[in-house]
């Protein structure tokens, strides 16, 4: 089972939660991992702490031209939507940064003078932290596009019972990258004019992605009840609350797991677990008992 | 002209209280709100809307599946994995490709293939910008719409009708709202800017992602200023996280403390300055001076 943990807003909590739900998963004795999609800014591992067993580079195909063999007739440019290859006069430019990698330039090129290398745009990282395995992505610095090093950890991911996935802030396509096909979504958020704002945007992204979701109010206690009402509103579950205690933002500033560093926790991040599992099966149920007219490619 | 960008690497720092203070305090900026995915800034500034467009950041493919034959051509040249044969039946094919919106690029790839030009590609509605009217004064800012692409391209549009606007109106002075992380939008917001302050806050989640967006803004050559917010969760590592910041080059500008009043604004729509003046408000003054003296001094 796929379970992802999203906010809109940043700073909300994500890690907290997906490391410490990885950790009572896997004291259970489950076969849990943990993968940080969050690959321009991951901090999971500042937490699990894991043993790196295996590092490998990612990298990103993009057009090289073989200029003894270009007529510069000027298709490769042509289909490419994002300026990455163009041709001037004599000449074709390749701005590699602006490559998706979509192979269109390669595929028009009628003297087959296009051929592909990668170029790094990061480093996957595997290991494991005690019983939970580990997998994230490091992007490098400079670089824009994330999606591709999400694809490499998504696509690295265990062959276990519980596979948590830290997803990036926000509701776009780093986000989407990292949320898409899970069996179950996690959105984590403050009681805060700025939480809940960001928590509309993202429950409109679960909705889009038609995945089964609910809420984590974090820091329970700041704020106001609008969150809590806007909930009751539009019936989205609340799987748990964690309070607004200084004790679990010191262990957090000091990068304590919660479940070790304040065991009085421990059970608010196991009833959690035990509420996530029992909604995505029902969702998965709901799913069978009633499938979508039309499938998702 | 200039341009301050308040960025953070980690999100939840406090960005957006802190650039609503500069708001207040600066008088007559005109402001970016360049995190265009979860924009906050209008929650405090309610903004007057006056003037509100359309954003195409590119196009997007849709398969006609009258007129496809189900050749699968679309599917197998794909990269992205956003095709698939899932589309009805037709009087020629029993399955007919279809694009999922969502897994779509926009290379156009797919049209390019399609023998029967069964697959329509145009240009995209990605989001809306907004040109308002505040009582700190003029803002920029804009909506991407839900799962969409191309954040960089909307943050690029939202900065440089703020520009305008700002020469338009003869300001000197346009402060930007940007992004966690360190990706396209963030690149977007900072690239040819002025000066970048980075608001972090002393945990080893804000340091380790401090390190990684202030090695961001020395890629690009921009001259950066740190601020620690909520200093007094952890004094120890802030002080740490300031030696390694002046190590670096890098300059430390102010602190601000923790303070339930930061909250409090927010619940009432009001920027912290304005909501009290003790406190986080008078550190968060503390911190413009020393944020417009260094603009002041740069060319």
């Amino acid at each position: 089972m796929n379970i992802a943990v999203a906010s809109g807003k940043g700073g909300t909590g994500k890690t907290t939660v997906a490391t410490n739900v990885a950790a009572v998963s896997a004291a259970r004795g489950q076969p849990t991992a943990y993968l940080d999609c969050d690959v321009e800014e991951p901090n999971g591992h500042l937490f699990l702490k894991p043993e790196i067993v295996r590092q490998e580079p990612v990298g990103l195909p993009i057009p090289v031209v073989d200029e003894s063999r270009c007529n510069h007739c000027g298709r490769c440019g042509k289909i490419c939507q994002y300026s990455a290859i163009v041709c001037i006069g004599q000449k074709v430019l390749v701005y590699p940064e602006l490559c998706h990698a979509c192979g269109g330039c390669m595929l028009v090129c009628p003297e087959d003078a296009i051929s592909e290398t990668d170029r790094p745009v990061g480093t996957l990282e595997i290991g494991h932290a005690g019983a939970i395995q580990f997998v994230h992505g490091l992007m490098n610095i400079g670089e824009a596009m994330s999606p591709p090093l999400i694809r490499a950890v998504r696509s690295n991911a265990p062959d276990v019972d519980l596979v948590v996935i830290d997803a990036p802030p926000g509701t776009s396509c780093p986000v989407i990258e990292s949320v898409r096909g899970t069996d179950f979504v996690m959105l984590v958020t403050e009681p805060t004019p700025f939480g809940l704002h960001d928590l509309k945007l993202a429950v409109e992204m679960v909705h889009a992605l038609d995945l089964p979701f609910g809420v984590v109010i974090n820091r329970a206690g700041l704020g106001d009840d609008s969150t809590h009402r806007f909930c009751n509103e539009k019936n989205i579950k609340i799987l748990a609350e964690i309070p607004d205690d200084r004790e679990l933002a010191v262990a957090y500033s000091r990068g304590e797991m919660i479940t070790e560093a304040l065991p009085a926790y421990r059970a608010l991040f196991e009833q959690l677990l035990a509420s996530v599992l029992t909604e995505a099966s029902a969702a998965a149920e709901q799913r069978i008992a009633q499938p979508n007219t039309i499938s998702k490619p | 002209m200039k341009e301050l960008v308040v960025i953070s690497g980690k999100g939840g720092t406090g960005k957006t209280s802190i650039v609503a203070s500069f708001a207040v305090l600066a008088q007559n900026a005109v402001l970016a709100d360049c995190d265009v995915d979860a924009a906050d800034l209008h929650l405090v500034l309610e903004p007057r809307i006056i003037q509100q467009s359309d954003f195409s950041g590119g196009s997007r493919a849709r398969v006609r599946s009258a007129d496809c034959t189900g050749c699968g051509q679309c599917v197998d040249v794909c990269r992205f994995d956003a095709l698939g044969l899932s589309g009805p039946a037709n009087g020629d094919a029993e399955r007919t490709a279809q694009v999922d919106p969502i897994g779509c690029e926009g290379c156009g790839v797919c049209a390019h293939v399609c023998p029967v030009d069964a697959i329509d590609f145009k240009p995209a509605i990605n989001g809306q910008w907004y040109l308002s009217e505040t009582r700190c004064g003029a803002m920029v800012h804009a909506r991407l719409g839900i799962a969409e692409e191309n954040s960089g391209k909307l943050v690029t549009l939202v900065r440089s009708e703020a520009s305008k606007l700002a020469k338009q109106r003869g300001l000197d002075l346009v402060v930007i709202d940007g992004s966690p992380g360190v990706g396209c939008p963030v690149i977007a917001s900072i690239t040819g800017s002025n000066v970048v302050l980075i608001v972090s806050e002393p945990t080893l989640s804000g340091w380790h992602d401090l390190r990684r967006v202030a090695d961001l803004t020395h890629h690009f050559g921009i001259e950066t200023l740190v601020a620690i917010n909520k200093w007094d969760l952890n004094e120890d590592l802030a002080k740490q996280m300031e030696a390694q910041a002046r190590e670096r080059g890098l300059k430390v500008v102010g602190r601000v403390r923790y303070d339930v009043a930061v909250t409090h604004a927010q619940v009432a729509r009001k920027s912290v300055v304005e909501h009290a003046s003790n406190g986080a408000a008078s550190d968060i003054r503390q911190l413009w001076d020393a944020v417009a003296g260094v603009l002041q001094s740069c060319d």
